[in-house]
């Protein structure tokens, strides 16, 4: 296969940067002063500023992970991100208030006619705050509420307080750790018993400045019979220096509920990318991760679900694409507490050009769950000599009910595909296309169309003289 | 032009790696001609077949290809195959999640090109095609070769030459691994197709004769066609073995 037909693969197209618009950028480097300055220039209620610090503490005590890559996590040097930036001055409810270039650089990524076409809210968040927010109003008189997190504390703060930290504690990891004391923006949304929201709510999150840490916080609560589909995009700037992505999701469905998450990350390889995901899934509820990660340094990331009621499903369905100077470390985690519960991950991970990726894998079944499912297929394709793909799958079955399936496979583009794809009128760079979209379909059918079709784009599968 | 649909071959030299595996084949070709192309385990049959279709892993030492007055040595695979050429493997490869009807619609728009037919007459075109191979609808929401037993890889070869309508036609042991039923099903598709193509039928056995019924038979060994004949030639072939040509090749 030539070079020109793998390099046609997974270019990074939005790695351009605007010019830096502070209206506050606090110094690089993190003091437990730093932390107090956030939660100050917030307004926050001194719990939360009680919570910031305890996690402070805890991430500055708390050693580095040993597993994953070290040596890449050791090399973070986090005296020199800067841990909150404010450009703009506020949240907009209107795309013309929004300050111009920041406006540009979201019509270039297409939120704004996303939104128009097919989608019932937006946010957008623009280094550490949000800068436009909007649901449609049929939404709000149901009592559905979707605000960035700032906002959502500020106006919904007995909701955030009862779910706050209540699935991912900031002991959870150094990362968790980390995200709790200096957390800002991320969605709060709230659906109401009974309420279906039938068009997804998206959330777009914009690294612009260089040696910039993102620290988002998302909470989603489904009340009883409740359903939503969230989606969140991301996209950085290529800088020969790094940033850090360190955001912490929450999810609570309860009884009957159902939730889906949608990840599309396209980093440029400067992101660490380093994500705590957890849901907990009540009776008869369904929470479903749908993840994408492109790009990154380093992404460490394990979206996990707690399927805690009885007939609980949860779906990890991921997909990740390790390019030069990436490794993907990603994967699931499930833990089935009881009877009656049902899971299912897909793992897909392409490498090429020397990236590498990695399934990390973890499912539990405890002793008091009886008849439990669960279904592991992970599946690697492997794009030239160079590039490397793992699996470390774990498996702690403690009841004997549980009907268990785990598949694995590795797979690499061979010249005799290629040569069959070709002489069938198929060029090599349209070849490599059928092959790779071949291997992604199954994760893509999952996706809402828009969606798929900006996947495609984004793998740059749509060569030219396909068809579709 | 007179030389319309005609393919030549001439002095073909083809080596992999230092060592030479075809050593100088002359063969002609025109459209509605059956040649079938026998002989032993590595005398070179598949070689052929490949380094026609434009295989990089073998390279022409000697010699030239042209179909229609065209040099195909020139192009790329996918560029043969725009012309007209067409290659029904003897291992076809698998491409999972690749649908075989979304497979079969690019492929067809991408060879066909300005001839394509529209959608609707394209699912008329495939329904028929389909029907004569006795192939259920349900193949085309498989993946490509994906599981496909060695008849249902054949049948998809032999449905992609009906919808690709080569110029040039080469079938590499197509034969192999079919029973009888699925053996008549797949020649009844190789008839209905080479009526406008120069088709290289390459066997082990005289078995698919019986249903193909070839113009010429030639017999290949060490590299070189060492003989051309009639249907009677296949006939001699399955009586005698190859011996007698071998021993004749050598002296």
């Amino acid at each position: 296969m030539s070079s020109d037909a793998r390099d046609a693969v997974g270019d990074y197209k939005a790695g351009w940067h605007d010019p830096e618009q502070a209206t506050v950028r606090f110094n690089a480097g993190l003091t437990e002063q730093v932390v107090r300055d956030i939660s100050e220039l917030k307004g926050e209620p001194e719990w939360m500023t009680d919570i910031r610090v305890k996690a402070y503490h805890h991430f500055m005590a708390r050693p580095m992970p040993t597993w994953g890559s070290t040596e890449l996590l050791n090399s973070i040097d986090f005296d020199k991100i800067c841990y909150f930036l404010r450009s703009g001055d506020g949240t907009k409810g209107d795309w013309d208030e929004v300050p111009e270039d920041i406006k540009n650089t979201f019509d270039r990524l297409g939120i704004p006619d996303a939104e128009k076409k097919w989608l019932g809210g937006v946010t957008a968040q623009y280094e550490s705050e949000t800068i436009y927010h909007s649901i449609r109003e049929d939404l709000e008189s149901q009592g559905v509420i979707f605000l960035d997190m700032d906002a959502g504390l500020r106006e919904y703060p007995e909701i955030v307080k009862k779910h706050f930290c209540s699935i991912i504690p900031y002991q959870d990891n150094k990362f968790s750790a980390l995200n709790t004391a200096v957390w800002s923006g991320g969605s709060f949304l709230y659906v109401p018993k009974g309420v279906h929201v039938e068009l997804p709510v998206q959330a777009y999150f914009r690294i612009n400045a260089e040696n910039m840490g993102q620290f988002e916080r998302t909470l989603i609560v489904a009340e009883e019979g409740s359903s939503v589909s969230y989606i969140e995009g991301c996209s950085a700037p290529t800088y020969s220096t790094d940033s850090l992505h360190s955001a912490v999701v929450e999810l609570i469905a309860m009884p009957g509920a159902s939730i889906r998450y949608t990840t599309i990350q396209n980093w440029s390889n400067n992101v660490y990318n380093l994500v705590t995901k957890r849901g907990v899934a009540h009776e008869n509820s369904t929470i479903e991760w749908v993840d994408a990660n492109v790009g990154s340094k380093l992404t460490m990331k394990y979206p996990a679900i707690i399927l805690k009621g009885e007939g609980a499903h949860g779906e990890v369905i991921s997909v990740a694409y390790s390019g030069e100077g990436m490794h993907q470390d990603a994967g699931a985690k499930v833990h089935h507490l009881a009877s009656n519960t049902t899971s299912k991950i897909l793992s897909k991970s392409i490498s090429k050009d020397g990236g590498r990726g990695s399934y990390r894998g973890m499912v539990t079944v405890s002793k008091k769950a009886d008849n439990c499912k669960v279904n592991v297929v992970c599946d690697a394709l492997i794009l030239d000599e160079n590039s490397r793909s793992d699996t470390y799958p774990t498996m702690e079955i403690k009841n004997s009910s549980c009907r268990c399936e785990h598949e694995a496979s590795v797979s690499k583009v061979s010249d005799d595909q290629i040569f069959y794809l070709m002489s069938r009128g198929h060029s090599e760079d349209e070849a490599l296309a059928l092959i790779v979209n071949g291997f992604f379909e199954p994760f893509v059918r999952e996706l809402p169309m828009e969606y798929a079709v900006e996947l495609n784009k984004l793998m740059a599968l749509e060569m030219e003289g396909s068809i579709g | 032009m007179s030389d319309k649909g005609v393919v030549e071959i001439h002095n073909l030299h083809v080596s992999i790696g230092d060592e030479p595996i075809l050593k100088g084949i002359n063969l002609t070709m025109k459209k509605g001609e059956i040649h079938a192309l026998m002989g032993r385990n590595g005398s070179g049959k598949s070689t052929l077949a490949k380094v026609l279709m434009g295989h990089p892993e073998y390279e022409v030492t000697d010699g030239t290809v042209t179909l229609g007055g065209e040099d195909l040595l020139a192009l790329q695979p996918w560029e043969r195959a725009r012309l007209g050429v067409f290659l029904s493997f003897q291992y076809p490869q698998s491409v999972p999640g690749l649908q075989v009807g979304n497979f079969l619609r690019k492929s067809v728009s991408a060879i066909r090109a300005e001839n394509t037919p529209k959608a609707r007459d394209f699912r008329k075109e495939l329904k028929d095609c389909m029907e004569l191979l006795s192939v259920d609808k349900k193949f085309l929401g498989r993946y490509v070769n994906d599981g496909f037993s060695g008849g249902e890889k054949k049948r998809l070869e032999i449905l992609q030459l009906m919808l690709l309508k080569p110029q040039l036609a080469i079938l590499d042991e197509t034969d192999s691994g079919l029973d009888i039923d699925a053996l008549r099903t797949v020649a009844t598709g190789i008839n209905s197709s080479v009526g406008n193509a120069a088709c290289l039928i390459i066997t082990h056995y005289q078995r698919i004769l019986e249903h193909v019924n070839p113009t010429y038979v030639h017999v290949i060994a060490d590299g070189k066609i060492v003989s051309s004949g009639g249907p009677e030639l296949a006939l001699k072939l399955e009586d005698k073995g190859y011996e007698w040509l071998e021993q004749g090749a050598s002296a």
